[in-house]
């Protein structure tokens, strides 16, 4: 193990997360099972107030789930100075079966941390707790994600070895392994992006007639998943092509270095962004009967188009530019 | 009341009641920051120290060849030149001779060099600002040494080196290639240790690789490897004293929790009046949310700074010696500040992070209990 002050943080971060994570999901089953709103119990009483807690542990632990994975690829990424042959995140990550799986996980933990949020800000609008049993099964989802987050990331940092020669990104995501990231990186640079234009352009259509005729939400959710997917396989295949301007360099991590003036973030908080928008315009489409909500959930849905419509304009927008000022030329 | 507006009022009115507690309050505050200000001074120092060994090293020849005997560093034979210049894609090697003297007279450890071109000739040494300072010698005076047989010498200081070189050649000698032959007996025919320069850095592991193999009595060391350990050694020194500091960190979680779940009968009678005049306990929750931001966000920038004045500009007197590591001669520098967002956010997740989980519970009792209990009560 590597005692690096990045990597006692991400640790005591996801213990501390998940101890948080753990109380609540014990609280979560008792309402699922006891909930009955229209008992005046004491259980009922002492559960309605339990909410406020469950909804605050909730709301710090995904806020803190959102941030460290950034910290952990940031982590990876600095500290493979220490492994001969690692230049990047990738690099660091291969170094033992628990890298990538963890990465992961972290991936989507944060996805339904961010959909955690949204639902738990739409079923406090309404007076009558109507998304109070879907918060709560999807906390008890979360949960136990997240605990094995803590676990494969607790082995990857635990079982670091300094000195272990470690194939390099140049290697990992090149055409000669197998793998499901030389997979992705062995697709057809040109057809990537175009498809990438296409459901770009055709959730921005979608959107654009949801927050016109309000109407469309399913669709619309689908296009924004879909692009999520091709756009993930284009960091990892046909943008970073164009950023090193190197036609056999894959690395989805390089990116995030100063030379390339950190671009990689952008582009990653740009893409989970609009993914997490996305996905919670779409989830939320099945509530649109709820009484409660008639008011509010229409004016949400359309916050959450709308910011996803942007986050993947901006996404769209950086590859363009990255593109565009690329030395590289693919036919 | 629009969403902004209720925020402000709800921040406006919980400034107004923390500063109405400002000894309470103030207590807590210097202890979150004085945490934040442990954490981030190792932190911003072994960041500093390590840009500062990166710098170094950039100009450290690229690979270095040792002679081990039983597995112990020995005397290079200077034939070894030869042998390892016949590999294609070596531009030049060369012996090297230094090592360390101890000056029983100043209690000080000197470290000697031989540099490749020594102009001022034999009887003469160039010395470092910290060896100047500790043996209150000025450009002609007389050095007083023993050489290995117990013989006195005497060199005569000819050049004090500037300071601006003060990190590397603090306790640094330069002596010409007879001195240091006559000081410690090392025959001709052989050097302390050689040095190869390499004309493609690419090539380093694989020239490496055939310097073993050639000379397997050998032991290549390349620049790598040594910012490697270097980096490894401070990641490990700081980590090791963050540990060490976790006893504090869990003393200040305790502290804060204590102090979130101890409310005065006072500040329950606020709660319970607040309540009872139409607030409910989301507002109250948001209440204590915004209370525990003022705290952390101040504690915290109140830590930070101190630690950027006590690291940058005070040199870091407490830590120093841990993270530096040991030696008479210290050299007097200052840090060329580097500060980042990833160390922010590693100190937000040790400090915020726990403080936050520790007052979660006790704001969320405090923020539902009955109006009618309390101001019975």
């Amino acid at each position: 193990m590597i005692l690096h002050p990045a990597i006692i943080a991400l640790l005591t971060g996801s213990l501390l997360t998940s101890a948080l994570l753990l109380y609540a999901a014990f609280f979560a089953m008792r309402i699922l099972r006891h909930w009955d709103l229209t008992s005046g119990s004491e259980l009922q009483v002492s559960l309605e107030r339990r909410t406020y807690l469950l909804t605050t542990v909730m709301a710090c632990a995904c806020t803190f789930q959102i941030l460290s994975l950034f910290l952990f690829i940031h982590t990876a990424d600095s500290i493979c100075t220490l492994f001969s042959g690692a230049m990047c995140a990738a690099g660091t990550l291969n170094l033992n079966r628990f890298g990538y799986p963890a990465l992961l996980l972290k991936l989507a933990n944060f996805l339904l941390a961010g959909l955690w949020l949204i639902v738990n800000h739409v079923d406090s609008k309404g007076y009558d707790y109507p998304l109070i049993r879907v918060k709560y099964r999807l906390l008890l989802v979360i949960a136990p994600l997240l605990l094995a987050e803590m676990v494969v990331q607790g082995g990857h940092f635990l079982s670091l070895r300094p000195q272990v020669i470690t194939s390099c990104c140049g290697s990992l995501f090149g055409a000669r392994e197998s793998g499901i990231a030389s997979h992705l990186a062995i697709l057809p640079e040109v057809q990537v992006l175009i498809a990438l234009a296409i459901t770009i352009a055709l959730t921005l259509a979608c959107g654009g007639y949801y927050l016109l005729r309000g109407k469309g939400g399913y669709p619309f959710a689908a296009a924004a998943l879909v692009t999520f997917a091709i756009g993930a396989m284009a960091l990892v295949s046909a943008i970073p092509v164009y950023i090193y301007a190197l036609p056999t360099h894959h690395c989805p991590f390089c990116m995030l270095h100063r030379e390339y003036g950190h671009i990689g973030y952008l582009l990653y908080v740009t893409l989970l962004g609009a993914g997490v928008a996305g996905l919670g315009a779409g989830a939320l489409q099945p509530f649109r009967g709820v009484a409660s909500l008639a008011a509010v959930l229409p004016v949400i849905q359309r916050r959450l188009v709308l910011t996803a419509m942007i986050l993947y304009g901006a996404f769209g927008g950086v590859a363009l530019w990255q593109i565009m000022v690329s030395e590289l030329r693919l036919g | 009341m629009g969403g902004v507006e209720k925020q402000r009022s709800i921040i406006d009115f919980t400034l107004s009641s923390l500063l109405r507690r400002k000894g309470k309050n103030a207590a807590l505050l210097t202890v979150y920051a004085l945490v934040v200000f442990f954490l981030a001074s190792v932190m911003f120092f072994t960041q500093a120290i390590r840009k500062e060994a990166a710098a170094l090293l950039a100009s450290a020849p690229e690979l270095v060849v040792q002679r081990t005997v039983a597995g112990r560093h020995d005397l290079i034979p200077l034939g070894y030149i030869e042998k390892i210049r016949g590999i294609r894609g070596i531009s030049a090697v060369r012996g090297r001779l230094w090592g360390y003297y101890y000056d029983p007279l100043f209690l000080a450890n000197y470290t000697l060099v031989v540099p490749e071109a020594f102009p001022w000739g034999t009887g003469t040494i160039v010395i470092g600002q910290a060896v100047a300072r500790r043996t209150m010698t000025v450009e002609g005076s007389v050095m007083p040494f023993h050489t290995y047989s117990g013989k006195p010498v005497n060199l005569t200081v000819v050049n004090i080196m500037p300071a601006t070189t003060e990190l590397v050649a603090a306790d640094l000698i330069l002596l010409s290639a007879d001195d240091f032959r006559m000081l410690f007996g090392v025959p001709p025919g052989l050097a302390t240790d050689l040095v190869v320069e390499v004309a493609n850095p690419a090539e380093v592991p694989t020239i490496a690789r055939k310097i073993g193999a050639l000379l397997p009595d050998t032991r290549p060391i390349s620049r790598d490897e040594i910012l490697r350990t270097y980096e490894a050694v401070f990641d490990w020194r700081s980590g090791i004293l963050l540990t060490l500091l976790s006893g504090a960190l869990l003393a200040f979680v305790i502290f804060a929790w204590d102090k979130a779940t101890g409310l005065s009968a006072e500040e329950r009678k606020e709660i319970g009046i607040l309540k009872a005049v139409g607030w409910d306990t989301g507002d109250v929750l948001l209440m204590k949310f915004w209370e525990g931001t003022a705290i952390s966000l101040s504690a915290f920038l109140a830590g930070v700074i101190l630690a950027y004045l006590h690291v940058f500009i005070a040199a870091a007197p407490f830590f120093e010696p841990v993270i530096k590591g040991w030696s008479v001669l210290y050299p007097q520098f200052r840090l060329t500040p580097a500060l980042d967002f990833s160390s922010l956010a590693v100190l937000f997740f040790l400090t915020v992070v726990p403080y936050t989980v520790a007052t979660i519970v006790p704001a969320w009792r405090a923020a539902t209990v009955d109006p009618d209990a309390v101001m019975r009560g």
